[in-house]
């Protein structure tokens, strides 16, 4: 017992704290393209995370193999993930949206796979790293904070700011909040829906190629890696309310302060374990999220 | 103002509407009136474009409505307000009155139009932060109206404003109906109240199984014996 009342009060703790509010960030922003799609288009991507795995290879192949510098490969990665949103939405949900979900589910998922085998056909399987490093934060002797989780919290946050300014004032905005509430009326406001629809998929694009640069500072590129960071992904949506971007903001500290926290007693996959556990545990209190709007 | 001729249509292989044919001169109101599937909210709906006609025409001062894609109809002045309100239930009331002006040739306007639906609508200006999902039955329908004026429409076309709403709410929706004709808007109207509704409207249709039995002045038809048998259990 003493040993545990004095790990909590240890500096240690403190930066584990830390360290899961700035992974916060990093599933933060994971989870808000998602969630803005899911949001308006009432369709989850579940390639989601395959869209970034994209991104990733594009700021890989362009800075080590083009020798562009960084931030200018960062920025073809969100202009290509962009793109990406835009075709997935026109090329397949499009012809979906009044599909039963189960078959919108099978027709994103099915495009996981065939991004993940073609990535694997393309690009080969191994592991690709970047070679870019911000360095850490030197608090004190002991404690290092990440500059490139330091700089996902800022962008995550700065995201869901703008975003959530973007949302609450702008017209563009209130249609999308408007359009998840009522499809079928829009065009009596003068809104066309497809073109709505592909802004939101663009601007859903354009965040997974935000999350995908800083990604790529942080893991190396594979294939699979979607599989590392999809399901959590989808967990945090959930565990916010799906659609709800200011829950799945919320979900997102939760989920990292569990992995951390469980990281710092036990070991980190013992973090994920409890991070999971909690998850079904709400879902068993609140089968639609901790903090879904009530309909 | 508004002409249709020979219109039909419906839902897939379900038609509706059979032949229907109409017109809503500039300043009028006019009614459509008819039992409960007849297609009232078919015809509405097919004006508005949120749904395809199979065939026939609609013009609105000359243009084709059914040539336009349905987003840009509420730039052409026509204003819409759906049966059963529709509101956007999670949002405030202001913001709902602000989608009513999305279009961006309305938007320059927004802050004018909001001030007129406040004035037309004090009840609205006291609840604009409420979520409109919140509010009373009657206040929706004032919300929704509020939301379609927001445009500057040329002519209103409203379903069943004074549906599921309690006798006084009805009577205030038909006062509201005046007032709004005062302001010189063109109306067209779809109503369960017949009695109420043929007094603040100048000429009336009646819709059956998808076809117009008979139409005529608000005066002939509130005499006439079959439409008082009909619609007035008399
Ligand atoms: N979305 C739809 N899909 C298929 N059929 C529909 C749809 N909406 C209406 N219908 C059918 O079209 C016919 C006309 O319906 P409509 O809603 O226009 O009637 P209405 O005159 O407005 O009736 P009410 O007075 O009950 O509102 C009905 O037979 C109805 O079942
Ligand atoms: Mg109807």
């Amino acid at each position: 017992m003493a040993e545990f009342t004095d790990a909590l009060f240890s500096i240690f703790f403190v930066e584990t704290l830390i360290n899961g509010l700035l992974l916060g960030g990093v599933l933060a922003l994971l989870s808000l393209g998602l969630n803005l799609v899911f949001g308006v288009v009432d369709v989850v991507w579940i390639c989601y995370a395959e869209i970034i795995m994209l991104g990733m290879y594009t700021i890989y192949f362009l800075h080590v193999d083009a020798g562009i510098p960084v931030i200018i490969a960062a920025g073809c990665g969100i202009a290509v993930t962009t793109i990406l949103g835009l075709l997935v939405h026109r090329i397949v949900i499009h012809y979906l949206l009044d599909a039963a979900p189960i078959n919108q589910l099978l027709a994103t998922g099915g495009l996981l796979f065939f991004l993940q085998g073609s990535a694997m056909v393309a690009f080969g399987i191994e592991f690709r790293n970047l070679g870019v490093s911000l360095g850490s934060l030197i608090v004190s002797e002991d404690i290092y904070l990440s500059w490139t989780r330091i700089l996902c919290f800022v962008l995550a946050a700065g995201s869901v700011g703008v975003l959530y300014v973007f949302l609450s004032r702008s017209y563009l905005g209130a249609a999308i909040r408007a359009i998840s509430q009522d499809r079928e009326i829009m065009p009596l406001m003068g809104v066309d829906t497809k073109k709505l629809y592909l802004l939101t998929s663009a601007i859903g694009g354009a965040l997974a190629g935000l999350a995908a640069a800083l990604l790529a500072l942080q893991y190396d590129v594979h294939p699979f890696i979607g599989l590392s960071f999809g399901p959590i992904t989808f967990m945090i949506c959930v565990m916010g309310g799906l659609g709800n971007m200011v829950g799945g903001f919320l979900a997102a500290f939760i989920f990292s302060e569990l992995i951390t926290i469980g990281g710092y007693f036990a070991d980190l996959e013992w973090g994920y374990v409890l991070a999971f556990v909690v998850f079904i545990a709400t879902m068993f209190v609140r089968p639609e999220g901790l903090f879904a709007r009530k309909s | 103002m508004l002409t249709l001729s020979q219109v039909n249509a419906g839902y897939g292989d379900f038609q509706a509407l059979f032949d229907v044919s109409l017109d809503v001169r500039s300043g009028e109101a006019v009614a459509v009136i008819g039992p409960n599937g007849a297609g009232k909210s078919t015809l509405m709906r097919v004006i508005s474009g949120m749904i395809p006609a199979f065939g026939g025409s609609i013009t609105m001062q000359d243009v084709s409505v059914l040539d336009t894609p349905a987003h840009q109809i509420v730039g052409m002045g026509i204003a819409h307000v759906p049966e059963n309100r529709r509101l956007f239930a999670r949002m405030t009331v202001e913001d709902n009155l602000r989608m009513g002006c999305f279009s961006p040739q309305f938007r320059d306007r927004y802050t004018e139009r909001l001030e007129f639906v406040y004035q037309l609508f004090p009840r609205m200006r006291e609840r604009r932060d409420q979520m409109a999902g919140t509010m009373s039955g009657g206040e929706q329908q004032m919300c929704a109206i509020g939301r379609a004026l927001m445009s500057d429409p040329k002519i209103l076309i409203m379903d069943e404003p004074s549906a599921g709403l309690a006798p006084v709410i009805v009577q205030q929706v038909f006062e509201l109906i005046e007032r709004i004709r005062g302001e010189g808007l063109t109306v067209l109207i779809v109503e369960q109240n017949v009695k109420q509704v043929l007094k603040v409207v100048d000429r009336a249709y009646i819709l059956e199984a998808g076809t117009i039995r008979m139409e005529g002045t608000a005066t002939e038809l509130l005499e006439s014996a079959d439409i008082q048998k009909a619609f007035m259990g008399m």
